[in-house]
Parts: C-alpha cells; sequence; structure tokens
C-alpha cells in the first residue's frame, strides 16, 4: 500500500547558490511498512527532500514544483496549522545530533510529555505513563529514573533514543531519521540500527532512512534512492543496487567504502614485517593522563583516567592505528604525544629527544618534528589567512626566509595535489576534502618526522575519504613516513595501518599487526568492535558474488 | 567587503543611521569653517528665539552666544570624545580580555577579578571620582570616559579568545612553533575582530552619552563647548527658553541613535547568521 508518492519535486535554492535546484525532479514512493534509505554525499539534496516532507525547508529555500501527496492527499502547499496536525502525529522525524535536538534545559520526560500536550492527547499523568512506556520500549534502563534526567546527563546512543521514543510517540506512519547515527560509535551505531529496525517491525511504520553511509543502507534498507547533487541517479531495491549497480557514480560511492578488504598489494611500501626492523622514530613509555572533572566543596572530584600506562614504539615508516570508540582516551593519547595537552606521567622520546621533559622554548622547536593533522576541515584552517601564509608560518617560525617558505609552499600544494596557485586563496574558497589536503600540506611543511592524524578523514564524504587515503598512503609511500592514525572507523584503519593498537578507557585492549587484529581478534572488545561495523553482511554478499561471476 | 557592506545597507535604519552620523561628520569637520568665531562670542541680545534674527538662525542663548555656533563645534567635541575614548578603552581592554582567554588559570583569575573591582563600581559615579581627582581639561574627560568603559571590552573578548584558544588551527600554530604573540596577534585576534567592532560602535554612543553629562554637571573641560555644557547652562531658564536644552539635546539624541543603528547594523552584516529573520 502506498502512503506517500513524491512527484517531481523541485526545490529552489536562494539566489546566489551553487545551483538553483537544491532538489530537482524528485519522484519516489513509499509503501508502508518499508524501510527506503535515501544515500547521497553532503551537498546532494537528501536531507532537502526530507525537510520538504516536514515542511522544515529552511529559510529562502522554496518548494518550486511537484507535490508530495500523503495518503493521497498533497502537503507540500499545507497552511501551518495544517503541517501541524500531521507533524508528529502522521510523520514524525530524528535528526543527527541528539544533543542539540533535545531542549538542554528540560527533563527528558517532560519533552516527551509536550509532544501529546502539543497534539492536546492524553491527561497529563497519562502523558507522564506513556513516556515511562516509551522510554522502556526504546530500551532506556530504567525508565522511571531516566525520565527524570537531563539530557547532558544521558550518553550520545541514550539521546538518541529519547529522540526515537519522542519520535514514536503518536505512533506515526512515516519515521523519518536523517543520518540518526553519525554521530555515533559504531557500536552504539549498531544498537540503534537494530532498534529502529524492531520498532518498524512492530509498530509497521515506514521508515526514510538518510543516510551517506552504505554500510548502514546494507544492513537495513529495502529499497535505495541514490542522490547526486539534487538528482535521483539510481534506485530500486537493496539487493539490486547494492550488489548489481549500474550508474557509475552509484559504483564509485560502493568502491569508495573503506571495506574490510584485504591491503591493496603495494609494491612500493615496505612489509609491515619489514618496517619493524627500521629504527624507532617515536618512543612511548608508561603515559598516564588523568582528567578531574566536577567536584565541588561537598562531593569528590569525578575522575577519568584518558590515558593508561601507554607503551608503544612506532618505526620508521611505519603507521600506527590508534582505534576506539568516543572517551576511549585516543585523540587524548595524540594529543599528549606531542604535548597539547601536558600528560601526568610518562616519556615520550622522538628520535633522540625526550618530548615531555622539553622547556616551553625548547619544545617549540623540538615539536617541529611531530605534526598534526586535524579532523575538521573547517576549523583547522584559520578562516581569515590566505594559503600561502597557512603554510609558510611554520617554517618562517623557524627562520626559513619568506621566499624560500612560499617556494616550498607552492611544491607543497602540488604534492597534496593542489594548484600551486592556490596560495593566494582563502580556505572558505576549497572544499572540505581540498581543505584537509591544505592540512596535510601544511603538517609537512616543516619536514616532520612523525605525523599524528587526529580523525583525518572522518569527516569526509566516503568519495573523498577514499581520495585523501590514497593521498595519504601515496605520500607515506614516497616520503618515508612514519603515522599515527587515530580513528574511530576500523575500516579506515584497515586500508592505511600497518598495526592496529584498539584502546577503550584509556588502556591498550589490543595491539598487533592489522590483519591479525582484524581477522583473529584475541579480545572480546575488539570482536565487538568488528561486529558492529554496519555492512559486513554485504561485503560477504558482495565476495560471493565476486566469485561465482 | 563590497558584499558586506551591502548586507549592511539592507538593514534600513543602518543606513539612515549613517546618514545622521555623515551629516554629523561633515559638521564636525567643516562647521568650524564657516562659524570661525569662538562659540563663547556674545554676538547679540540674550534669549533670541531661533529663526527670528537673520544670521543666528538658532537664537542666542542666556548671555547672547550663537547656539548654532556652540552646536557646530560641540560636535567635533562629542566625536571627538566618542571615537578616541573608545580607541583608549579598546586599547586597555583587548590586551586584558586576550590575555586573561588565551593564559587562563591564575592570570585569567587575576586580570578577571581587576576587571571586575572596576565592574562593580557604577561608572558614571567613577568618572565623577575621577575627574574630581584630575583637572577638567579635555584629555583627562577623554581618560575618565576609557578607564569606565574598558571592562566590557576585556570580557567580551576574553569570551571570544577562550572558544576561539582550541580552535584546530591554533593547536596547529602552536605545533609549527609559532611565538604566543604571533599566535594571539595573528591567528585569534582577526577571528575575534567582529564582535569587536560591533561593541566598539555602541562604546561611542556611550560615550557621547557620558560626556554630556559630565559635562551637564560642570565637570567638563570649561573651555570647549559642548552639547552637555550647553543643556547644563540652559537647565536654569528651561521654562521660559526651552529650545536652548531641546536643540542640543536632539543633537546628542540623534547622535547616539545613529551608533546605536550603525552597531546594530554592523551586527546583522558581520553575523550574517545570528541576524534576525525578515530584514
Amino acid at each position: 500500500m502506498t502512503l506517500l508518492e513524491i512527484e517531481n519535486l523541485d526545490i529552489a535554492l536562494p539566489a546566489g547558490a551553487d545551483r538553483p535546484l537544491a532538489v530537482e525532479g524528485v519522484s519516489f514512493t513509499l509503501n508502508k511498512g518499508e524501510v527506503l534509505c535515501i544515500v547521497g554525499e553532503s551537498g546532494s539534496g537528501k536531507s532537502m527532500s526530507a525537510n520538504a516532507l516536514m515542511g522544515l525547508l529552511p529559510e529562502g529555500v522554496e518548494p518550486a514544483g511537484g507535490q508530495i501527496r500523503f495518503h493521497g492527499r498533497d502537503i507540500l502547499h499545507l497552511s501551518e496549522d495544517e503541517r501541524r496536525d500531521i507533524r508528529g502525529k502522521s510523520i514524525s522525524m530524528i535528526f543527527q545530533e541528539p544533543l542539540s535536538a533535545l531542549n538542554p534545559l528540560m527533563r527528558v520526560g517532560a519533552q516527551i510529555c509536550e509532544v501529546f500536550e502539543a497534539h492536546d492527547l492524553l491527561s497529563p499523568a497519562g502523558r507522564m505513563a506513556r513516556a515511562v512506556e516509551l522510554l522502556e520500549e526504546v530500551g532506556l534502563p530504567e525508565p522511571e529514573k531516566a525520565i527524570r534526567a537531563y539530557p547532558f546527563q544521558l550518553s550520545g546512543g541514550q539521546r538518541q533514543r529519547v529522540m526515537i521514543a519522542m519520535a514514536l510517540a503518536l505512533e506515526p506512519e512515516i519515521l523519518i531519521a536523517d543520518e540518526p547515527t553519525t554521530a555515533l560509535d559504531v557500536t552504539t551505531q549498531a544498537q540503534i540500527l537494530g532498534l529502529i529496525e524492531d520498532l518498524r517491525r512492530k509498530h509497521d511504520m515506514a521508515v526514510i532512512f538518510i543516510t551517506h553511509d552504505f554500510g548502514v543502507v546494507a544492513d537495513i534498507a529495502d529499497r535505495v534512492i541514490v542522490m547526486q547533487t539534487g538528482q535521483i541517479v539510481e534506485q530500486g531495491p537493496a539487493e539490486d543496487v547494492l550488489l548489481r549497480a549500474t550508474h557509475p557514480y552509484t559504483r564509485a560511492l560502493i568502491a569508495a567504502i573503506p571495506g574490510m578488504k584485504d591491503k591493496r598489494p603495494d609494491p612500493t611500501a615496505a612489509p609491515a614485517g619489514d618496517a619493524q626492523q627500521s629504527p624507532v622514530i617515536l618512543s612511548v613509555s608508561g603515559l598516564n593522563k588523568t582528567f578531574s572533572t566536577g567536584g565541588g566543596l561537598f562531593k569528590p572530584p569525578r575522575v577519568v583516567h584518558a590515558v593508561k600506562d601507554l607503551s608503544f614504539d612506532l618505526h620508521l615508516g611505519e603507521t600506527i592505528g590508534i582505534v576506539g570508540e568516543s572517551g576511549s582516551g585516543k585523540s587524548t593519547a595524540g594529543r599528549c604525544i606531542i604535548r597539547l595537552i601536558d600528560p601526568d606521567s610518562g616519556t615520550v622520546r622522538l628520535s633522540d629527544v625526550d618530548l615531555t621533559g622539553l622547556g616551553r622554548q625548547s619544545l617549540r622547536m623540538a615539536r617541529s618534528k611531530a605534526q598534526m593533522i586535524f579532523q575538521d576541515p573547517f576549523s583547522s584552517l584559520n578562516p581569515r589567512a590566505r594559503i600561502g601564509r597557512i603554510l609558510t608560518e611554520g617554517p618562517m617560525a623557524h627562520g626559513v626566509p619568506r621566499q624560500q617558505a612560499m617556494a616550498r609552499a607552492r611544491e607543497l600544494l602540488a604534492l597534496v595535489g593542489l594548484d600551486p596557485a592556490s596560495v593566494d586563496r582563502f580556505p572558505h574558497e576549497f572544499s572540505g576534502g581540498q581543505r584537509q589536503r591544505i592540512g596535510i600540506a601544511r603538517a609537512l611543511a616543516l619536514d616532520p618526522d612523525v605525523i599524528i592524524a587526529d580523525e583525518a578523514v572522518s569527516a569526509l564524504d566516503v568519495s573523498i575519504q577514499a581520495q585523501v587515503l590514497d593521498l595519504l598512503a601515496d605520500l607515506k609511500a614516497r616520503l618515508n613516513l612514519s603515522m599515527l592514525f587515530v580513528t574511530h572507523d576500523l575500516r579506515v584503519a584497515a586500508q592505511i595501518c600497518d598495526r592496529i593498537m584498539v584502546m577503550r578507557r584509556g588502556e591498550v585492549v589490543e595491539m598487533g599487526p592489522t590483519a591479525r587484529v582484524l581477522g583473529q581478534p584475541e579480545h572480546a572488545y575488539t570482536r565487538s568492535l568488528l561486529d558492529a561495523i554496519p555492512g559486513r553482511h554485504h561485503e560477504q554478499a558482495m565476495r560471493r558474488s565476486v566469485a561465482t561471476q | 567587503m563590497l558584499a558586506g557592506f551591502k548586507r549592511f545597507t539592507r538593514n534600513r535604519g543602518a543606513a539612515i543611521g549613517l546618514c545622521i552620523l555623515l551629516v554629523v561628520l561633515l559638521t564636525a569637520v567643516i562647521g568650524p569653517l564657516i562659524y570661525t568665531d569662538s562659540p563663547w562670542k556674545m554676538v547679540q541680545r540674550p534669549f533670541l528665539p531661533p529663526f527670528t534674527v537673520d544670521g543666528l538662525p538658532l537664537g542666542t542663548d542666556a548671555l547672547g552666544r550663537d547656539v548654532m555656533a556652540g552646536l557646530v563645534h560641540g560636535a567635533r567635541i562629542s566625536l571627538l570624545v566618542g571615537l578616541v575614548s573608545t580607541v583608549v578603552a579598546l586599547l586597555i581592554g583587548v590586551p586584558i580580555g586576550a590575555a586573561a582567554g588565551y593564559f587562563g588559570g591564575i592570570v585569567d583569575d587575576a586580570l578577571m577579578r581587576f576587571t571586575e573591582f572596576f565592574q562593580t563600581i557604577p561608572s558614571f559615579a567613577l568618572a565623577i571620582v575621577l575627574l574630581a581627582i584630575f583637572q577638567p581639561s579635555l584629555f583627562y574627560v577623554i581618560l575618565a570616559i576609557a578607564i569606565v568603559s574598558w571592562p566590557p571590552v576585556a570580557r567580551l573578548v576574553r569570551g571570544e579568545v577562550l572558544s576561539l584558544r582550541s580552535r584546530e588551527y591554533v593547536e596547529a600554530a602552536l605545533l609549527s612553533g609559532q611565538g604566543t604573540l604571533q599566535i594571539i596577534l595573528r591567528q585569534i585576534l582577526p577571528n575575534a575582530l567582529p564582535p569587536i567592532i560591533v561593541l566598539a560602535s555602541l562604546m561611542v554612543a556611550t560615550a557621547i552619552l557620558l560626556e554630556s553629562s559630565l559635562s551637564f554637571l560642570g565637570l567638563g573641560d570649561p573651555n570647549v563647548m559642548s552639547w552637555g555644557y550647553m543643556i547644563g547652562t540652559a537647565r536654569t531658564v528651561i521654562r521660559t527658553a526651552w529650545w536652548l536644552s531641546f536643540i542640543p539635546g536632539i543633537a546628542i539624541l540623534l547622535t547616539v541613535l545613529a551608533m546605536n543603528l550603525i552597531g546594530e547594523g554592523l551586527n546583522d552584516a558581520l553575523n550574517p547568521r545570528l541576524s534576525r529573520k525578515g530584514r
């Protein structure tokens, strides 16, 4: 039974945007009880289409044509009052960032009750009782207590469960989920995906699931729509799209998923075993860092061991992946090594220098040998500095003459695959992937011995992610770089790392060569991480289909 | 830059404010060239109402001085005091705020307690006390106004620096071996500029008001004609010659209004995402 029909939907962007239509000629239908995944990279118009359904288009963005029919009734041009009746009751939505989607000053229970209040349903006591039921249904532990919690007291996954409870409150026929698991860890993501799947079955809801991750698609989708720059390039049953994609863009996206496949054989790179024979460039031993938060006159501070007794050796030309979920201390470890955060104890020896013992001035000089690539390509470049300045400031601080530094900057830009003339441009003129390349060039500008990449590709679209990973692998081979690669994504780590170190709550639970850690994990935690990766079954199916061909 | 100006003028209030300010500026710059005589000179019978005698469009005050001449010369003083004292306040507030925000810890505590010390005293009372200690010359009027108006700057800059300090590009600059001063001046402050500019434009308005109030109380420089002084001397005759207080009052009102409109326009232009809808 068709619930929703979208026909030739056009959504116009305000004048001056990069294209006239955010969404162009989009048509699809949604049936009862089905999970429809809309996949695309950022800027493909996938969220816009969903927002149009709910009448939540941003200021200046208007539907320009087409129809959206819900049970045969056009809902694209409703008045605000009529819309309110549909929102929540018939169609509801969950968002990417559960922290900003919940009101930080309201208790969770009150926020769920508000949904009923807005539609004038139930008595106040009835609302509260229903809220507890809902929290229980979405699997929040101790719902009677949870109902009195504020959003900040819950973890990311729990907040997303609360969001789902709110969305389910009025038993909608359609649930729109806009990247609901992007901000979550893999294990939490797997739980939330399982929950959505359960609830869909139980309530026979239709789900529109917007995502950029083909792994997630493979796990939950019945049907898939692939969007590119506002247009649908491919749609069909999940199996067909995933295994027998016809459009080149879809194929490129699927190919770009960093799979758990074996590393590409790379004749230029030294095998992992060899790298371990080469001299040690960075040696960390007994590194500790604790944070204490809260604590007042009457209550003891909460002490968190962010890094506990971390010891390892990084050899010349080797890449070690530090993998873990949020809060595992992996980023803190990276920052302690480079002393962006001062560790409590332990030593970090870079070549022959003990970084932990240096004073401010000598640290400034020594630190040029260890550089960092940052996660967020939008906040890692000074928005008011030209690229030339960004790339030359470091060398100039170390006494390189301006002319020479500028010439080097041009070389570096060429090295990372950008136009050397970009030195005169500002960061906002570049896309996320290009900015990340600039960030890499900046890290290379000081000819470091060790590069620490802190979630360097996590904020990028899959196809861009693949390009940047290729660039890193290429640079690593050409310049014989040693790298610490901090990431939450095992699939990414599998592609680029020689050895992998799995961290949990500040401790290393397992460390070993990539193939061994991912192939025969010894620790239960590593296994649970591996099992939680979306799209595992698809990958096996993919291999089978390749094998039978 | 041009796009920013366009955004600024799309706010109609800001455009009006800019026009008023240009008129005041023009008066301050070329007015004294037309009214070359001292505004203190007595030119006619006292208490002449406006538009009664040719050559004296706004009449004369209680001592027979030309009100128009006073207004024109007063514009120069008001703007001078407003701009210079704001610049001085920025020179005090920005370094203190930047140091507090960047270094944090004990430096932050010390500097912020120092700032709060100034904030706990009502600024107008403090200005009066300062002027009672110093001689009432234009220099000290400006200094007193600057001293009472820097604390909000320091607090604002501290907040901005605090949030910018943890940006990744600042960490990258730190890693690349740049010095503290270079990081503050080249990486952090340029990005903290928009809110400082907005605050500064509003501070000019406050400084003009403060100067007028001080002159009204007779604490201004006795050698310069200012709008506040004109209102102050006219207050005794407000029932018989109301226009003597009314005219400089309107001048103050318009100038301060202009600065506030400009400040709001700047805010909308520099923080486009925060600007209210429907403008």
